[in-house]
């Protein structure tokens, strides 16, 4: 049996050795895999298992995992598991740490998650930036064709399981899933219009099902261990635990692997070790650049960091990357960089996206070198309304979170940049 | 003849092995990354030869290289400094580093030193927030992350990039 302390996830914190297949399969590494592939298992029942887990998708949407692979369309083969190792989003760091810290636990996550959808093919899609870590990974792939984990008639049985990496190569938008498949098929990376979804018509039009890699990295454990051990971790409707990438004006950045429902605050001063110099905290930014900013009162502070609760505070928790502003922020100058950002991510396929991010940006601009006026702030918050809702993909949305929410909640910024 | 073809024959070999037999157009961005090893950048003549391998369009293929930000279509320098200057890492005062790391080689960003050695990139975020400031170096041979850096530091790594290409 698989030994679990307090990290599900980044058990390299108890284990400082799991990089080591020798190591890992000594603590029960693969055992897993070896049951489910040369029992048979149902790929129902291990549908199932991960559904009444309660596992939900840890890429920014929360979609419960289960439900997604019984989308998958048995009637058209065949299928494919793409995992999402596109990590793009500004102040998101888990997914690299999880594969070069703890590489054979994601490794048996997916191949179970393979199993369950009846895939036998694996691409592992990571931005192109995690040069180095594809180079490793296609290492660790070779070493387990040879202990007979991967090919053909695995365990003396039908099975044959393939895991391939594709590297993309700088570009933000092939996170989303379909602009991601895409991507793989070899074409710009520009979203599809959905529906069908990738369940049905993904990789090659064939089923697809793109997961992140946090999300699968859970699924052998689950599997092991059980749907109701899984749900000890967290809440109610947000269970498990989550890897919150913890980075801006904290004196402790860094990854931290905690129950899902553990409050803003507990993350902030008792593991990040409170704001740089003791100052006083301004906002937070709980899914990196494509969230609205919170507030950071008190109420902020002690609310749960799950699904549900975010929202109470304005905001979502999306891929949990937790950006720390203090009062040495200008949220004028914040919003200038986000618009850059997603200026240079928008991948054109639509107007109000492509049109607006260029318009928010100029704005930004202006405000910035203080030259804006009151009306460039209202004509600001105006260009982003009218971003919201019409665009093919999020990007659009997520482009408008941080201007909005930074122009309505933190109006002395933008009063002191303006000529009135 | 198809040059790249025939100088990385096993190489692309394996690439195609990766993708479905119908679907070889998937094999479009490891190809571009093999035409990079060469000098850091896609001609031309790698565009035509990556089409034909994959019987696309070089209008398909050249669409590719604008579309993601990695692949070059022109001359860099040998080493290109790709300093993320996103939000998490510029709350952590990488714009200041940026600055002063410019203004020490003498160059601005998006220049090329005049040895065509370094050449410094303002970029977006890496997945090293918890690390800046940082950046990640790309070169022929692929790309290398350089975290918890300071001014002296990278200063220090391009004076041994100098050291060797003195060798
Ligand atoms: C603009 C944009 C960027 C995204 N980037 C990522 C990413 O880098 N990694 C990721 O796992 N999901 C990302 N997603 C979410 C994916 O579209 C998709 O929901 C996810 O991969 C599904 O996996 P999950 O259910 O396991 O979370 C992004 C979505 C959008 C709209
Ligand atoms: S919203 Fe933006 S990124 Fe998404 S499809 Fe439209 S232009 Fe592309
Ligand atoms: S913001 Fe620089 S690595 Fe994330």
């Amino acid at each position: 049996m698989s030994k679990v302390d307090k990290h599900i996830l980044l058990r390299h914190h108890e284990i400082p050795d799991i990089a080591n297949i020798k190591t890992y399969q000594a603590d029960g590494g693969f055992e897993t895999f070896r049951k489910v592939v040369s029992t048979k298992m149902d790929p129902v029942e291990l549908k199932n298992i991960v559904h009444d887990s309660g596992l939900r998708g840890r890429g920014g949407a929360g979609f419960p995992t289960g439900l997604k692979w019984k989308f998958v369309d048995d009637n058209n083969w065949p299928h494919y598991l793409v995992v999402n190792a596109d990590e793009s989003e500004p102040g998101t760091f888990k997914d690299r740490e999880i594969m070069e810290k703890n590489p054979w636990q994601f490794f048996e996550g997916i191949m179970v998650s393979a199993y369950a959808i009846s895939a036998n093919d694996i691409y592992i899609y990571l931005r192109g930036e995690f040069w180095e870590l594809a180079h490793v990974l296609d290492e660790q792939i070779e070493l387990m064709k040879k202990e007979g984990l991967l090919g053909k008639n695995l365990f003396g049985t039908e099975y044959e399981l393939n895991i391939f990496t594709h590297l993309g190569a700088g570009a933000y938008i092939c996170g989303e899933e379909t602009a991601l498949l895409e991507s793989l098929e070899g074409k710009m990376g520009q979203p599809r219009v959905r529906p069908p979804f990738p369940p049905a018509v993904g990789l090659y039009a064939k089923p697809t099902v793109v997961n992140n890699v946090e999300t699968l990295a859970n699924v052998s454990l689950i599997v092991e261990k059980g749907a109701n051990w899984y749900r000890k971790f967290g809440t109610e409707k947000s269970a498990g635990t989550k890897v919150f990438s913890l980075s801006g004006r904290v004196k402790n950045p860094g990854n931290y692997e905690l129950p899902l429902g553990t409050p803003f605050r507990e993350l902030i001063y008792e593991h990040g070790g409170g704001i740089i110099d003791d100052r006083p905290i301004k906002g937070i930014m709980a899914a990196g650049a494509s969230s609205s900013i919170i507030v950071a009162d008190d109420k902020a502070l002690d609310t749960p960091m799950d699904y549900e609760s975010v929202p109470d505070v304005g905001a979502q928790l999306g891929s949990a990357s937790v950006i720390i502003l203090d009062d040495t922020v200008d949220m004028s100058w914040l919003i200038n960089k986000t618009t850059h950002f997603f200026k240079h991510e928008s991948c054109g396929k639509c107007t109000p996206c492509r049109e607006g991010a260029f318009w928010m940006t100029s704005l930004t601009e202006r405000i910035r070198s203080k030259k804006g006026t009151m009306e460039d702030v209202i004509l600001l918050e105006d260009v982003a309304k009218n971003i919201k809702g019409k665009t093919l993909c999020a990007l659009g949305e997520f482009s408008t979170e941080a201007v909005l929410s930074a122009i309505e909640r933190f109006p002395d910024d933008f009063d002191a940049q303006v000529n009135k | 003849m198809n040059a790249l073809l025939e100088k990385h024959t096993k190489d692309i070999e394996d690439i195609l092995k990766k993708y479905p037999e119908d679907q070889k157009r998937s094999a479009v961005m490891p190809l571009l990354y093999v035409a990079m090893r060469e000098n850091g950048f896609v001609s031309k003549q790698d565009m035509y030869d990556i089409a034909e391998i994959i019987k696309v369009s070089a209008t398909q293929v050249a669409s590719i290289v604008g579309f993601y930000t990695l692949y070059h279509d022109k001359e860099g320098g040998k080493h290109r400094v790709q300093v993320c200057n996103d939000l998490p890492c510029a709350l952590r005062g990488s714009g200041e580093y940026l600055e002063k790391l410019c203004e020490n080689i003498g160059i601005k960003v998006g220049e090329t030193t005049e040895d065509g050695l370094v050449s410094v990139e303002s970029v977006m975020c890496l997945a090293g927030c918890d690390k800046a400031p940082m950046f990640q170096e790309q070169n022929p041979d692929g790309v290398f992350y350089h975290e918890d850096q300071t001014v002296e530091s990278t200063l220090e790594l391009i004076e041994q990039w100098r050291k060797q290409e003195a060798k």
